[in-house]
């Protein structure tokens, strides 16, 4: 399968601290590629990276053949095409759910009030928030929030969407409600990084899994064969961890 | 250490102090004779105002009924001493007698009755200082400062100037509030290319800050006239000096109010920067949709407090030669040489900033509310 998503020996570092280290990976179209590895790795520089809110130093980052790294690149154009959800929701707070899911459509993509309405109605409808749709964001749950920020993104009609820890900030009863959707969107076949620590939820709708160690892919594979037969030592140690933390 | 036994918690119950009881019949008895004290200072205050009142009548009357309700209200302060010297010596029976927690409770009220005169007292002898105060030498602090009569006597005249004062206030505030967002957001700009606006933003709020707006209004109201600066030369000289008069105290107000919204820009977490960019807002839809709303909702309290700031300012210009009331006032208080006539000009200048400042209260108090509910 073509690489829709290419990462080509991406460098990233913040002053004297090399976080990517010539990072390479391939995303197929509709792949769901979850990316675990332990806290301070890149998991969320990678994923900043891919929309340009990150400026990398080396190396190089396409989408559908088409550099979207360094000089030239018409940020706010990728972003229209990059969706992401941040871990801790981001809403606005002084807008209702949905205007903070119709500003960006009206814009920047230019929609009407009516048809960005329209479309956002359907979408709170899908992820069952319609009836929240006046509330500003402090009144709704942490995982209506999250599932607000989910319609925010995909509004925008991304043909990426990734998704930066989006359970770590909820309560653990309130988790199975955000992965639902995701479980939804990548039964559809949206193409979807993940950085996560949700183990259980990888295994199940990760087509493919990534290790990431020192600012490499440490170890890629299905989830099966890398949670099951890690091959690198790296791998074993992050994984013997998880699972003395409890979580797998 | 050697042999001693080792048990923690027996070690750390050693050494704690016995119950026992603290009389506060001392501290009761110093309460009861500052009450005399207070009350007798007040009564002496009072008769002193009261051989300055030069009315008859039913002026009189209101007076001394007035008078004598203070004089009484002041016997509050003894009175509150001495329930606390009762208090005490009550709590040091029930202690004699080995009732120790009903002791403490007792004793525990005649330090709340010892509280009071504390309170109490304080308040005595501020208002024993404003009898004495406009009692003195025969009433002269009246006659001279507070004479309504005087201002009264120039009513439409002294209005007049105030009008002068709020409408300077009005515009120069609308005419702020547009001008500092700009250098506030001037001096936001990313990138290297906006580096020398950035430094002129730096530059002006350090410069107007720095400076006492007095002087700026010397500079601007009489200097540039007297340069022949080409600047609203063309108006009459009195709409030239109240427009040079706005600028002036738009250049100061504008460095104070520029560093107010800069400060509210700056408490916007960049994550709501980063979730309006990756939806993919440019930086201005972003500053205009996401951040300036936010901002502008927290600094509304320090915002009103400039603004009370600066409508006390607009006296300065007085100093320039604006006709406002302060103006108006100095000419009138040269004529009758009496200083009532300031004092109603600060009555007029009360009249609009208390209102502010307790509005200003007021939304500090509810923004602190909705901190403490969670809000955002």
């Amino acid at each position: 399968m073509a690489a829709f998503v290419e990462f080509d020996g991406v460098h990233k570092s913040f002053g004297a601290n090399h976080v990517l280290r010539g990072l390479d990976l391939q995303v197929a179209e509709h792949d769901v590629v979850c990316l675990i590895g332990p806290s301070g790795c890149g998991k969320s520089t990678l994923l900043r990276c891919v929309n340009g809110l990150e400026p990398i130093q080396a190396g190089e980052i396409r989408i559908s053949s088409e550099r979207v790294s360094g000089r030239g690149v018409d940020v706010n154009w990728l972003r229209c095409n990059v969706g992401i959800v941040f871990q801790s929701f981001n809403l606005f707070p002084h807008m209702t759910v949905l205007r903070n899911i119709t500003l960006s459509p009206r814009k920047v993509l230019g929609q009407s009030r009516a048809v960005a309405e329209d479309r956002a109605m359907t979408l709170l409808t899908r992820i069952g928030l319609a009836d929240k749709a006046r509330e500003y964001p402090d009144r709704l749950s942490g995982g209506q929030q999250q599932r607000a920020a989910i319609a925010r993104a995909l509004a925008m009609g991304p043909q990426v969407l990734l998704l930066d820890e989006i359970t770590s900030a909820l309560d653990p009863e309130l988790v199975a409600e955000v992965l639902a959707i995701v479980r939804e969107l990548a039964a559809e076949g949206m193409t979807m990084l993940l950085a996560t620590h949700e183990m259980g939820f990888a295994r199940e709708v990760a087509s493919k899994v990534c290790l990431i160690d020192e600012g490499k892919v440490a170890e890629h594979g299905p989830p099966e064969q890398l949670f099951a037969d890690p091959q690198n030592p790296r791998t074993r140690a992050f994984l013997r961890s998880i699972i003395a933390a409890g979580r797998l | 250490m050697t042999g001693a036994p080792t048990d923690l918690l027996s070690v750390a119950g050693s050494s704690r102090p016995a119950r026992r009881f603290r009389s506060p019949l001392p501290l009761a008895i110093l309460a009861a004779l500052a009450g005399v004290v207070v009350a007798a200072l007040l009564a002496e205050s009072v008769r002193v105002f009261d051989r300055s009142l030069h009315v008859t009548g039913t002026g009189l009357a209101v007076s001394r009924v007035a008078e004598l309700a203070v004089v009484v209200a002041g016997l509050a302060v003894p009175y509150c001493g001495i329930r606390a010297v009762l208090d005490a010596r009550r709590a040091g029976a029930l202690a004699r007698q080995g009732h120790l927690a009903d002791a403490r409770v007792v004793a525990e009220d005649s330090r709340q009755w010892g509280w009071y005169v504390l309170g109490l007292s304080l308040t005595g002898l501020t208002l024993a200082f404003l009898f004495g105060f406009f009692g003195a030498q025969d009433g002269k602090v009246r006659t001279v400062l507070f004479n309504w009569h005087y201002p009264g006597g120039h009513i439409a005249d002294l209005a007049g100037g105030f009008w002068i004062n709020v409408k300077l206030f009005m515009v120069t505030e609308v005419i702020v509030l547009a001008w500092a967002l700009l250098v506030a957001v001037v001096r936001l700009i990313p990138g290297r290319a906006g580096a020398p606006m950035r430094w002129l933003a730096v530059a002006y709020v350090d410069i107007f800050r720095g400076i006492p707006a007095l002087l700026v209004l010397y500079i601007v109201v009489f200097g540039f006239p007297l340069a022949q600066v080409p600047l609203l030369s063309s108006l009459s000289r009195e709409r030239q000096q109240f427009w040079l008069a706005v600028l002036a105290l738009t250049l100061t107000y504008g460095a104070y109010v520029a560093e107010v919204y800069r400060s509210g820009l700056e408490s916007i977490h960049w994550s709501q920067t980063a979730a309006a960019r990756s939806l993919g807002l440019s930086h201005p839809q972003t500053l205009r949709y996401v951040v300036i709303p936010q901002a502008v909702r927290r600094i509304i309290p320090p915002l009103l407090n400039d603004f009370i700031g600066l409508q006390k300012d607009t006296a300065l210009v007085s100093i320039v030669g604006v006709l406002d009331i302060v103006n108006r006032a100095t000419i009138l208080k040269g004529q009758d040489f009496n200083l009532s006539y300031m004092s109603g000009a600060a009555l007029a200048f009360l009249a609009i900033t208390v209102p502010l400042t307790r509005f200003t209260d007021y939304l500090v108090r509810r923004d602190a509310a909705r901190m403490r509910a969670g809000g955002s």
